[in-house]
């Protein structure tokens, strides 16, 4: 059973993490890394079987962050858990961090594969799954991505190959906060209907509310049941969710907060408006 | 091609030496002896299996072969996912797919992840012949050695593309090795041992040498044999691997020589002769000539007639080295 209340908490320590490494690195994406919290949270807290004193154990569950962009929620995540010293959170983005702009596998524990040129992830989520099941684990791969990211071909070509290699040990998610650096997507390239097409791809899909914990496990629960499928939770979500100078604003993409903004996000976080 | 298709019981490598082949048949036959070797070895195809011979290992170890169809930036990224589970991919298309329309997928998701994935492009160069400009891979070789981290190998003929295949298996790393379409003539001695970053010399001449890779080894070594008679003393040398670049072979090769010349089915830019001239540029300036496509498209036509226009032929090293040493 999950401890909702548990995660909840968790979650927003993630965002406060995410909001402070971002003010200190002076760059970075607020917005998506905002908006993914509560599926990360869900994911590494809750979900998936994984080990922080051995990240290579080979019956781990993977987690492959498609959108590379969010990285600061994913470094929250395992630096909470211990894969390393949560101190290294304040080097993001410096000259000889592990922790670069984007995920890069050879630097950081915990990471699964280099990400950062979008519609790359949901592929190699897919080769995981096939190498997983060649070895007969019962490990999962979840891959995470964002709505703008699907407008790249690579991920329907994946979609395709996840569908016709009946992948159902493989989950992904899209964080679908509708923004993406040059406006709506709705505006920019409409990717809509998302489910409809994850659909016509072959793929079990779910539709839930992205920043509800109880309904987020539930969607991560039922996904594992489903057999001869992969399964696609479009989560609806609000960029730069959890402060209200975020939210929703499409200019928080790409930039980081400053002092100011940042002190009205710990205030915020902490007094628990999330 | 069917008698070949029909020699995949377990064989010796030994047993292609001395056998006019195309690499790719030698491929097809070497993956099979590996998928019976090591059950980690993976192979995935774009909807080209019979022509790159993966069909061959499919036939063999179904459960362990995977057709991506039509989808090569797709096929890359599933490698690379096999790969960071412990599995050894050998992924293959014709190589103008594999390394130009997958070729962000290549630098992001292999080289930057550094995963174990082999890339191996078959219809490579001008020798695919009918199919023209559009399937004729002459930018490859530059295309991958520019990646941080890539290895990247230019078999000469069947024997050393199956000896490279096993070494390459063994190797942890991203490669890319680039093979032909076309029947070549048989090169490497029955002693020769692959290594990767190890060229092979023939041997050294004092006035010019030759340095080559894939099938302009054999006209190499048949423009030698010419260049010797006609008194100008020559050398061949096969530098398969074109990274990392054998610095120390090529620059003792380069201090006993009045020429080199690279000769190699690719465009003069950035491959072989890319990698020769700005090694020998910074390390020991010599005069210097590029043997390959001069920065131009293919075309349609029969496969040997192109090596000829293109001049990729014997005779043009020798007009090559002849103009140089004229008084």
């Amino acid at each position: 059973m999950a401890d909702i209340a548990f995660l909840k908490e968790m979650a927003k320590i993630l965002r406060i993490e995410i909001v402070k490494m971002l003010t200190l690195a002076g760059s970075g994406h607020t917005g998506g890394s905002l908006s993914s919290a509560d599926i990360v949270t869900a994911l590494y807290f809750y979900k998936m079987k994984h080990d922080p004193k051995n990240p290579n154990w080979h019956a781990r569950d993977r987690f492959v962050l498609s959108k590379g962009h969010a990285a600061p929620v994913l470094y929250a995540a395992l630096a909470m858990l211990g894969y390393f010293d949560k101190s290294l959170l304040n080097t993001l983005r410096k000259i000889n961090s592990p922790l670069q702009g984007h995920p890069c596998c050879k630097s950081l524990p915990g990471i699964e594969v280099s990400t950062g040129s979008l519609g790359q992830g949901l592929s190699v989520a897919n080769g995981m799954a096939l190498g997983l099941r060649l070895d007969g684990l019962p490990s999962r791969v979840y891959c995470l991505l964002g709505d703008g990211e699907i407008q790249e071909g690579q991920v329907w070509e994946a979609a395709m190959s996840a569908s016709h290699y009946k992948l159902d040990n493989l989950c992904a998610i899209i964080d679908h906060n509708n923004l993406q650096i040059d406006g709506c997507c709705s505006e920019v390239m409409d990717v809509s209907p998302i489910d409809e097409k994850f659909k016509a791809f072959g793929w079990n899909v779910f539709k839930i509310d992205g920043h509800n914990m109880e309904e987020i496990v539930e969607a991560l629960d039922e996904a594992e049941k489903i057999k001869g499928k992969p399964t696609m939770i479009v989560a609806k979500t609000i960029k730069g969710k959890g402060v209200s100078i975020f939210e929703g604003k499409v200019q928080y993409h790409g930039i980081a907060p400053t002092k100011e903004e940042l002190e009205i996000a710990l205030k915020e976080l902490s007094n628990g408006k999330n | 091609m069917g008698k070949i298709e029909c020699s995949c019981d377990l064989i010796e490598l030994t047993e292609l030496c001395g056998k006019d082949m195309a690499t790719r048949d030698a491929y097809g036959i070497t993956l099979v002896e590996l998928g019976k070797k090591n059950r980690n070895i993976v192979v995935l195809d774009a909807d080209l299996s019979c022509s790159t011979k993966t069909v061959l290992f499919k036939k063999n170890f179904p459960e362990r072969f995977f057709n991506m169809g039509v989808s090569e930036q797709d096929m890359i990224g599933t490698a690379a996912g096999l790969a960071l589970t412990g599995k050894i991919p050998f992924a293959s298309t014709f190589a103008i797919f594999a390394t130009g329309r997958a070729w962000e997928q290549v630098r992001q998701t292999v080289c930057y992840s550094n995963a174990n994935v082999k890339i191996v492009g078959t219809h490579g160069g001008i020798t695919v012949g009918e199919d023209g400009a559009t399937h004729q891979a002459l930018e490859d070789v530059a295309l991958m050695r520019v990646i941080p981290s890539m290895t990247v190998i230019v078999p000469a003929d069947a024997y050393e593309t199956s000896q490279c295949v096993v070494t390459i298996s063994e190797y942890y790393g991203p490669v890319y090795v680039r093979l032909g379409r076309a029947k070549v003539p048989a090169v490497m001695p029955l002693e020769y041992k692959f290594r990767i970053g190890k060229a092979h010399v023939f041997n050294i001449g004092k006035d010019v040498n030759i340095i080559a890779n894939g099938l302009m080894v054999s006209e190499a070594l048949k423009a030698s044999k010419i260049l010797n008679k006609e008194g100008i003393h020559t050398g061949v040398a096969n530098f398969s691997t074109v990274k990392p670049l054998d610095e120390e072979t090529l620059l003792e090769i380069a201090k006993k020589s009045k020429l080199i010349i690279t000769a190699e089915e690719h465009s003069i830019i950035g491959g072989l002769g890319g990698a020769v001239s700005e090694f020998l540029a910074e390390k020991y300036p010599i005069p210097l000539r590029r043997i390959g496509i001069k920065d131009t498209f293919g075309c349609s036509g029969d496969w040997k007639e192109l090596l000829k226009i293109y001049g990729l032929t014997a005779q043009n090293i020798v007009e090559v080295a002849k103009e140089f040493f004229k008084k």
